[in-house]
């Protein structure tokens, strides 16, 4: 089996991470209560999806 | 080759996977409205669609088709007696999922599959509104039919010789109405 000959570099190891990125989450704006809420997701504050209340408000 | 099933693989075995969605059928049946994931929602919906589109058929061979997936009785008769007549109307898109974000836990997206009990509004004008047409169509045909398709062939062939460009834009409209004279 193909074994790394060297000990990768502190160097390289965090250059190679520094690629490691993240995306912020897409957010609408809820139609019902204006409360930022996922795209295609019910809202979590006021539980409605379309203006028909799918689950209860978590609060 | 046999089309492989739609959707995800679910549970260790092919017999788990059938035991998952009958518990998920039983149990959206019982209660009307469950969350669970989206991939057992997806796989959910057409088994448990089927067994409506059995209980609307509503006589005893379907019964006991239903009984082989929903092993209640109980499930099973308020299935025939009450879902199945408030889906008489209905053809077809008996349940409705929507994504509920994601499970604390291991942030599995879930979704709330429920059966779809608002009354039939717009759908009905929908399936009404064309039936009225062609009956228009048919009756106005049948006051000139003769005189009025060949016509408008023989126009058509004669924008057909002259430009056609134009002769393209009617002959269709031409065909359609000759083809509903014959039908």
């Amino acid at each position: 089996m193909a074994v790394p000959k060297r000990k990768m570099s502190r160097s390289n190891t965090r250059a190679r991470r520094s690629q490691w990125k993240t995306t912020a989450v897409a957010l609408v704006s809820c139609p019902q209560c204006r409360s930022p809420k996922q795209p295609h997701i019910a809202c979590p504050t006021c539980g409605t999806y379309n203006r028909r209340q799918v689950i209860e408000p978590s609060a | 080759m046999p089309k492989p099933t739609k959707g995800a693989r679910l549970g260790g075995s092919p017999a788990h996977e059938r035991l998952i969605l009958a518990n998920l059928a039983t149990d959206l049946f019982r209660h009307g409205k469950i969350r669970t994931t989206v991939t057992k929602a997806k796989r959910l919906r057409p088994v448990a669609e089927r067994l409506i589109t059995k209980a609307k058929k509503g006589d005893i061979h379907n019964r006991r088709q239903v009984l082989t997936v929903v092993r209640d009785k109980g499930v099973v008769h308020h299935l025939f007696t009450e879902i199945a007549t408030t889906f008489a109307e209905r053809p077809g898109g008996y349940t409705r999922i929507t994504k509920v974000g994601a499970r604390k836990g291991d942030n599995a997206p879930m979704a709330v599959i429920e059966l779809v009990t608002e009354p039939m509004s717009g759908v009905t004008t929908r399936t009404e509104a064309p039936a009225p047409a062609p009956a228009a169509e048919e009756a106005k045909a049948e006051e000139t039919p003769a005189e009025e398709a060949p016509a408008e062939e023989a126009k058509a062939e004669d924008t057909k010789a002259e430009a056609p460009e134009a002769a393209a834009e009617e002959t269709p409209a031409a065909e359609a109405e000759a083809k509903k004279d014959e039908a």
